[in-house]
């Protein structure tokens, strides 16, 4: 089936996700979408499959004009996609969950019907097996059976391959060829420069919700890709960095392996100096977040410890402090005001209110955050939120965890948080961020954390790197080199 | 000004709804809606007795809503508290039932009560343990221990603690006539629960609004995640308020043991406990509403106490008002986008 896209708009409020996406799949073969965290791929996959309407545009299935409006309709029209977390009903059977989004199901011919694809494709899938027995990998194959019994023509996998096994990548490359071969399309969303040259025939590359130049037919070589991805390399003024001290360190993991309910990271062996800012490079959700979190001391290693000033971290450490990027909902507490939030971080019970008031003015006038001192946190702008998140951090903190410090913030708010951190960190504190932007890790870093599959680089000081060279570690380009 | 007119609106529109409503189905019964209301809004203050046994009700009604705004502003649906009353009554009765001809009758009063309020907050912890450490939603665990307490309490009224010779739903033996707490002349109304109901809702108030302690439950209740975060001792204050709830519960089952039913009857939480929910829903952890919509509450279940005599109405109308009003209000706060709680 062939599919066409004329003039396709799609906003999020002021955020333009998609625009003026014009571009066409041919039948009978795989197309990789390539790019960036928020380049706007989810987005136009989710036009294609119903989930969104698109604001302007038009699709075309085979020349005719359609409107899919809903992931039902997209499907009966022959569009089906396989998410990024599986969708499914976990104490249904295969059978269960393949028959219960069909119009006239028939038990013994669906049977009949996994039997044949899950042959066809290699899948070692039994029509009675519970769902939840599955893992990760054969929940996605059940979701293509699924797709395909329900008669899709033009199959979209966002992001397939995090969270299942090499044998599993494997089969499913196998299995998306075979379904190509007769005739069907494949859209194949990644970041993954290797898995564009391993499976694909053409690429497409989106950035900030634009198509990079046109459609491109493979091969392409990794740089031509990266520089479509990134766009051209920029210098920017750089802040000098401190050099990798050796001095005791403040962090340190040993042969410790990180995990959260779907993601492994490691073993890693790290160890992060006092008195640096520590930039973690990678796409998002490529291990930054677990990782966080264990030297926050709020999750736990599967194996070895993560050891603080020297000591094992068992439980959050009030000399460690960590800013969320989600901040309403785990950073403040919106319906709170600063002066409650000052109180609230006092130990003592007994708490008078009017110092509480006073400290709360002092840190608005040190921050220039935009608010009173009895105002809810909720009222603020995102940039005063952070200021009040960074204010809030106790003056003997000696680590500090942000998550994307400056996302939704005007340059001028930008640059005043990161002064109060480089304070902090010719304070003594070790700072870490991530950050989607990677000129924002190249110009504040003073070493760099590479998160790519599953591993974690070893600390590169940030004045080795160049920007382009981050980007292609990112993308797993030379990456081997890099790990520790 | 305005924000305080707005913060107002939605509850007056919600409640011109719930009432209007309410006149459909009266009208739809072939009543007289504006007798039916008048005998609902006032039929509770027109004697003395009517009035002190409206009291009676509002009493315990209070007791419970001002427990649950605490659970509740600690983010905790304690429908447990049902239960959390009637173990109250029951360790009220287990200490009653030491008493003897000459002991200091103020003595077993205050033990009953102290032994209504520990045993409720026990309950309410075992609600908040399984939610903890088994991941339990506190709704299932409070519904399943309300079914464990209103056993226990059969099975005293039937086994052990049975009447001599008779075992029958109305209860243990009665109280020896010297524990019954004395009530105002003419009336059933015993002064000393209102009084205590009020004195938990000053303390509460001020524990929950005015110290450090209620800041941290507060902060527990909006964002579990942050107030972690920011190294609030989430899990303790969690269980504290949900112990402070069971023992508002238990003090109210205890006092109906003394006050009101002189003996242990197996319903001893008689659907209270679930109207304070309703109540509590309304005014969420805000504690300065509470008085007033208990009120409110007690006034109309009272009056409709008298709609079957007046006007051959079912008394059931008044528990269709207040679940239209709850109902209506918390429709208005999801259009408004807030929390449902």
């Amino acid at each position: 089936m062939h599919v066409s896209i004329q003039q396709l708009n799609k906003s999020f409020g002021p955020v333009r996700a998609n625009q003026d996406i014009t571009i066409a799949f041919a039948a009978g073969q795989i197309h990789g979408i390539l790019g960036e965290n928020g380049a706007g791929k989810s987005t136009l996959m989710k036009l294609l499959s119903g989930v969104y309407k698109p604001d302007s545009g038009q699709i075309f299935i085979n020349g005719t004009a359609v409107t899919l409006g809903t992931p039902r309709l997209a499907v009966q029209i022959g569009i089906g996609m396989v998410g990024q977390d599986p969708l499914d009903v976990p104490v249904f059977d295969v059978l269960e969950n393949i028959a219960c989004g069909l119009q006239m199901p028939n038990d013994a011919d669906i049977r009949q019907q996994i039997i044949h694809w899950s042959t066809t494709l290699g899948f070692p899938l039994q029509p009675d097996q519970r769902m939840r027995d599955l893992t990760v990998g054969q929940r996605q194959q059940v979701e293509i059976v699924r797709l395909l019994i329900a008669g899709s023509d033009v199959l979209i996998l966002d992001e397939p391959t995090t969270g299942i096994t090499a044998a599993q990548v494997a089969a499913l490359f196998a299995a998306l060829k075979t379904i190509v071969a007769t005739g069907k399309t494949v859209l194949f969303v990644t970041h993954k420069l290797d898995e564009i040259v391993a499976l694909c025939d053409t690429v497409t590359v989106l950035r900030a919700g634009q198509l990079v130049g046109t459609q491109l037919a493979m091969p392409i070589s990794k740089e031509a890709m990266l520089t479509a991805m990134f766009g051209e390399f920029l210098t920017h003024p750089q802040v000098p960095a401190n050099p990798i001290s050796t001095d005791a360190p403040r962090w340190q993991l040993h042969d410790t392996l990180l995990h959260d309910t779907t993601f492994v990271l490691g073993p890693l062996n790290l160890s992060l100096p006092k008195g640096m800012i520590i930039g973690l490079a990678g796409l998002e959700g490529s291990g930054q977040r677990v990782f966080m979190h264990h030297l926050a001391g709020t999750a736990h290693p599967d194996r070895g410890h993560v050891h603080f000033n020297g000591q094992p971290l068992m439980r959050a450490n009030p000399l460690v402090a960590w800013l969320p990027a989600d901040r309403l909902h785990e950073g403040i507490i919106g319906a709170m005001s600063l002066s409650e939030h000052v109180l609230l971080m006092r130990d003592s019970l007994l708490a008078p209110h009017q110092t509480a008031h006073a400290k709360a003015a002092q840190l608005i006038a040190d921050y220039a955050i935009k608010a009173t001192p009895d105002m809810p946190l909720q009222q603020l702008s995102g940039g005063n939120q952070q200021r009040a998140m960074l204010a809030l951090i106790p003056e003997s903190a000696q680590g500090i965890l942000l998550e994307h410090p400056t996302r939704g913030l005007d340059t001028v708010s930008a640059m005043a948080i990161w002064q109060r951190l480089q304070v902090r960190r010719d304070n003594g504190a070790t700072v870490l961020f991530f950050s989607a932007d990677l000129s924002e890790v190249m110009q504040y870093s003073d070493a760099v954390l590479v998160f790519f599959g599953g591993q974690v680089s070893r600390l590169l000081a940030r004045d080795s790197l160049s920007e382009e060279a981050l980007a292609a570690l990112i993308g797993g380009v030379g990456f081997a080199e890099v790990s520790a | 000004m305005k924000t305080q007119f707005v913060a107002l609106r939605t509850p007056v529109i919600a409640m011109g709804v719930a009432l209007a409503i309410t006149a459909v189905l009266l009208l739809l019964a072939g009543a007289d809606v504006f007798a039916a209301f008048g005998v609902l809004l006032g039929g509770a203050l027109t004697t003395p007795s009517r009035i002190s046994d409206m009291l009676m009700l509002l009493a315990p009604l209070l007791l419970c809503a001002v427990g649950l705004t605490a659970s509740f502003a600690a983010g905790q649906y304690n429908l447990g508290i049902e239960g959390q009353m009637t173990v109250g009554g029951v360790a009220a009765m287990w200490w009653l039932r030491g008493y003897q001809d000459g002991s200091p009758v103020i003595l077993y009063w205050i033990g009953a009560v102290l032994c209504g309020m520990l045993m409720g907050a026990v309950w309410a912890m075992l609600v908040a343990l399984l939610k903890r450490y088994m991941h339990v939603s506190e709704i299932f665990a409070g519904l399943g221990f309300n079914f464990v307490a209103l056993g226990l309490a059969l099975y005293l009224v039937f086994g052990p603690w049975k009447r001599p010779g008779v075992a029958s739903m109305s209860g243990t033996e009665p109280l020896a006539d010297a524990l019954w707490l004395p009530t105002l002349t003419g009336t059933r109304l015993t002064l000393i629960t209102p009084i205590l109901a009020i004195v938990m809702l000053a303390i509460v108030w001020r524990l929950i609004r005015h110290t450090h302690w209620g800041l941290q439950v507060r902060a527990c209740g909006l964002s579990a995640l942050a107030s972690v975060r920011m190294g609030v001792p989430a899990t303790r204050r969690t269980f504290e308020a949900m112990a402070l709830c069971g023992a508002c519960a238990g003090m109210a089952g205890a006092l109906q043991v003394i006050g009101v039913y002189h003996s242990l009857v197996p319903n001893v939480a008689s659907g209270i406990g679930l109207m304070g929910l309703l109540v509590a829903l309304l005014v969420r952890a805000d504690v300065r509403w509470v008085a007033l919509v208990a009120l409110f509450f007690a006034i109309i279940t009272s009056g409709s106490i008298q709609l079957p005599l007046a006007l051959s109405i079912d008394s059931s109308i008044s528990g269709v008002l207040q679940g239209l009003i709850v109902l209506a209000i918390i429709v208005a706060r999801a259009r408004r986008g807030e929390e449902a709680a």
